[in-house]
């Protein structure tokens, strides 16, 4: 019998049996199903717009906004088109986003290295801090600051007052504003200058280094160059600042500046909540290095600072940057919570043109835009940072 | 060779001593933990006055100043706020909690018939403890259960209508069931649906894998605020007019499909890590497509991934209260609710009352939920880690 077989002709296997026929038939078939089902979607929705006499196109942008806005960066008033209140929202996003990943990504490192400290009273109190903090819905967290901790501040005649002329009330945070008097331009000059010789005399300090072995304080050099420089202008010009000061009144404070109780919520709720997953990321990349290459910069003699400097942290960033790159945008995608307070964010902004005009797919088109355009230019950032930190084999 | 004399040779071992009282005890493991070098010993000094500041006013707030019975607002109310306490209390006002502990759990569900989502919850306990237990028989008809026949029986419970049940819309569910509703339904719904979007990720055809790559990319690069935006708003645009869609349906949809793309990076990661060995192990053996991945890729790569899959759950858990915004209620949506919406129990310590209540509840799923994962993860590692 299994000579039969074998004297047997191989089948000829069957249309239906070959993967490339089946995967283009397959294809075909979702390609027709995924059209049907746009076509059935989008001549009901054509036919619902039509029905409810809502408008198409991006023509609304033009309109008058009719709304105000609390927090604005430009110049905005009611009489302003719904493109600039959205434009208004994009930078409200932008600003409560990057204050947000600065503190997350300061208090998370500190956090992260904490867990690692051979200290255990520091070690427990890194860990009671994250397993509070990242099982907890960061909406509630804004939510508790806005409304349990903020709002509960002193009004205006009882403001806390803060160093510096601060003042802390349940409007929010007041601190004096700097004014920049004449020729102020040349201590930014020299900020300038400042930071570009650094730059050059770290480049020259490490080919040289590379070259003959001498070292160069280039720490120092570049402290005094940044801070020198600026300050140096700043007396020559005869100190052009003043400030304005936070003045209280009956009802309100005048001058200064103002952060607002819906931006601190916001931005300290997403800063401490996004720490806690940076910390362990951080954690978790010191600990990726594998122990040989701390017995190793220890065999070569270097001390432990300048190893974990020069030998950890290089490697540890590899295991970091990437997952970091996620929170950071998750940090951004989560700062469109500030709807459920009222800090104008893009998405709050949104909502209140989609309720004047009606018309949802445009203002849905411009939040994707806008969120996929920020996630894009994260991630590249992000990537070419990995690329400068990855592993460079020769 | 030499021959000793010898006088006196130790025929039993010396006891040993005690070590020195530098090597062990309290005062050596404060010596090498706390205090083993002058920047430790102050970062422990300052540690310790931190707690020694925080720790006392955070548990006076919680239990030891705080207000337990009471029927209204001014059991909660300092003197100058017009109730009993002393000037400058501040603690946590927990009749409210207890008082509107019904409406945390249940929202607006008719107050007779709660035992019906009682019941649910217990069928649910009962379905889940054992299929979270290892040790415990019948695995796949318990999981047949839990994932198949469990949501119609929840769904003919919760909303009733059928055999003599009274019918309860979903606009009075509310508190933590819809936040539980979610979640389950997201789970259920998002792994499978992420395994398939990740298997199309991965796939040979041009179509799929684009039209995966797009789904994927496009949802986890907006909020879950933007989809469930357009679940609510959008979806009733995209069906006939007459047609109404529910809306805790609206935010389903919408979370789950979040979820979906989410779930299937968390596969796709998995699937990335199993060899090339074993899919050309299992196509030598001339398996198809589906029994390749069913029985050999998937098994080893959901494996992997289960640390990735429970903190998907638990985003998915704690993303829950975004419904809020399109003005659903679950837990934290009733909590804020009868905060800022109910004059009985307005106070100045209400708010921090309730969102500590609402946050310890949260805490206690998502902590348990990530603890389990760490379990398993032991329990399943068979060797893929170093």
């Amino acid at each position: 019998m299994a000579q039969d077989i074998i004297r047997e002709e191989p089948a000829r296997a069957s249309l239906i049996y070959d993967p490339k026929v089946r995967g283009i038939f397959f294809q075909v078939v979702l390609m027709a199903a995924l059209a049907l089902g746009l076509w059935w979607i989008v001549g009901n929705t054509i036919e619902n717009l039509h029905r409810s006499h809502i408008a198409t196109g991006f023509g609304f942008l033009r309109g008058r906004a009719g709304f105000d806005i609390s927090n604005t960066l430009i110049d905005y008033s009611s009489d302003s088109s719904y493109g600039d209140a959205l434009v208004v929202g994009v930078l409200n996003t932008i600003i409560v986003a990057v204050a947000g990943i600065i503190t997350a990504t300061i208090v998370g490192f500190l956090v992260g290295i904490g867990r690692l400290s051979k200290n255990w009273l520091i070690r427990k109190l890194a860990t009671v801090y994250i397993e509070i903090f990242r099982n907890i819905p960061p909406l509630l967290v804004i939510l508790f600051w806005y409304q349990g901790v903020l709002a509960l501040l002193p009004n205006v005649r009882d403001s806390y007052s803060l160093p510096f002329g601060s003042y802390l009330n349940n409007r929010g945070f007041y601190f004096p504003r700097f004014v920049w008097g004449e020729g102020s331009w040349l201590v930014l000059a020299g900020l300038v200058l400042g930071v570009a010789l650094s730059w050059y005399v770290a480049r020259r300090a490490r080919a040289r280094q590379m070259a003959t072995g001498q070292q160069f304080p280039v720490f120092w050099t570049s402290v005094a160059l940044i801070v020198g420089l600026p300050l140096l202008a700043f007396m020559l010009t005869g100190f052009p600042l003043s400030f304005d000061l936070p003045k209280k009144g009956t009802f309100n404070l005048t001058g200064g500046l103002n952060v607002k109780p819906e931006f601190l919520s916001l931005y300290l709720a997403l800063s401490f909540y996004t720490a806690s997953f940076i910390a362990e990321i951080v954690r978790a990349g010191i600990i990726g290095v594998p122990k040989g290459q701390t017995e190793a910069y220890s065999a070569l003699g270097l001390r432990s600072g300048l190893g974990l400097r020069l030998v950890i942290i290089p490697q540890a960033m590899r295991i970091i940057i990437p997952p970091l790159t996620s929170q950071y945008l998750n940090l951004t995608k989560n700062s469109s919570l500030a709807v459920a307070i009222g800090y104008p964010d893009l998405y709050a902004i949104g909502g209140t043109i989609l309720n004047q005009t009606g018309q949802a797919i445009e203002v849905v088109v411009v939040f994707m835009v806008v969120y996929l355009g920020i996630s894009v230019l994260t991630s590249l950032l992000m990537n070419w940072f990995n690329t400068k930190m990855a592993l460079k084999e020769r | 060779m030499q021959e000793h004399d010898m006088a006196w040779v130790r025929t039993e071992m010396a006891l040993a001593e005690a070590a020195p009282r530098s090597q062990v005890g309290p005062g050596a493991w404060m010596r090498r933990n706390l205090f083993a070098t002058p920047v430790d010993s102050v970062l422990t000094i300052f540690a310790l006055l931190l707690i020694a500041w925080a720790l006392p006013q955070i548990l006076n707030w919680l239990f030891f100043g705080a207000v337990w019975t009471g029927a209204d607002r001014t059991a909660c109310l300092t003197t100058e706020q017009g109730g009993q306490l002393p000037a400058g209390w501040s603690g946590a006002c927990w009749p409210f909690v207890s008082g509107r502990f019904g409406q945390f759990m249940f929202g607006r569900y008719p107050v007779d018939q709660r035992w019906r989502v009682i019941l649910t919850g217990l069928i649910f306990i009962a379905l889940l403890a054992p299929l979270l237990i290892p040790r415990a028989p019948f695995k796949r008809l318990n999981a047949i259960l839990f994932f198949a026949v469990f949501p119609f029986v929840a769904f003919f419970l919760l909303v009733g209508g059928w055999f003599g049940l009274r019918f309860v819309e979903t606009p009075l569910w509310g508190g933590l069931m819809v936040t539980l509703v979610i979640s389950y339904v997201g789970i259920v719904v998002s792994l499978p649906l992420g395994i398939l979007l990740a298997l199309g990720r991965r796939s040979k055809m041009p179509i799929v894998k684009l039209l995966s790559v797009i789904f994927i990319e496009a949802v986890r690069g907006v909020p879950l605020v933007t989809v469930l935006f357009m679940a609510s708003f959008m979806l009733p645009l995209f069906v006939p007019p007459g047609v109404s869609f529910n809306k805790l349906l609206r935010a389903l949809i919408g979370v789950a499909l979040f979820a979906s793309a989410y779930m299937a990076e968390v596969v796709r990661g998995g699937l990335q890590a199993i060899p090339k060995g074993q899919y050309e192990g299992a196509d030598s053996l001339g398996l198809t497509y589906w029994q390749k991945m069913g029985f050999i890729v998937m098994p080893q790569a959901l494996k992997l991934v289960i640390p990735g899959i429970v903190n998907t759950f638990i985003g998915m858990f704690k993303d829950t209260t975004l419904v809020l915004i399109i003005s659903m209620f679950d837990l934290l949506g009733v909590v804020k609710q009868n905060i800022s919406g109910d004059p009985t129990w307005a106070t100045p310590q209400t708010a921090k009352t309730g969102y500590v209540f609402a946050a310890a509840i949260f805490w206690v799923f998502c902590f348990s939920m990530s603890r389990y994962s760490q379990y398993m993860e032991r329990r399943l590692d068979t060797g893929h880690k170093r």
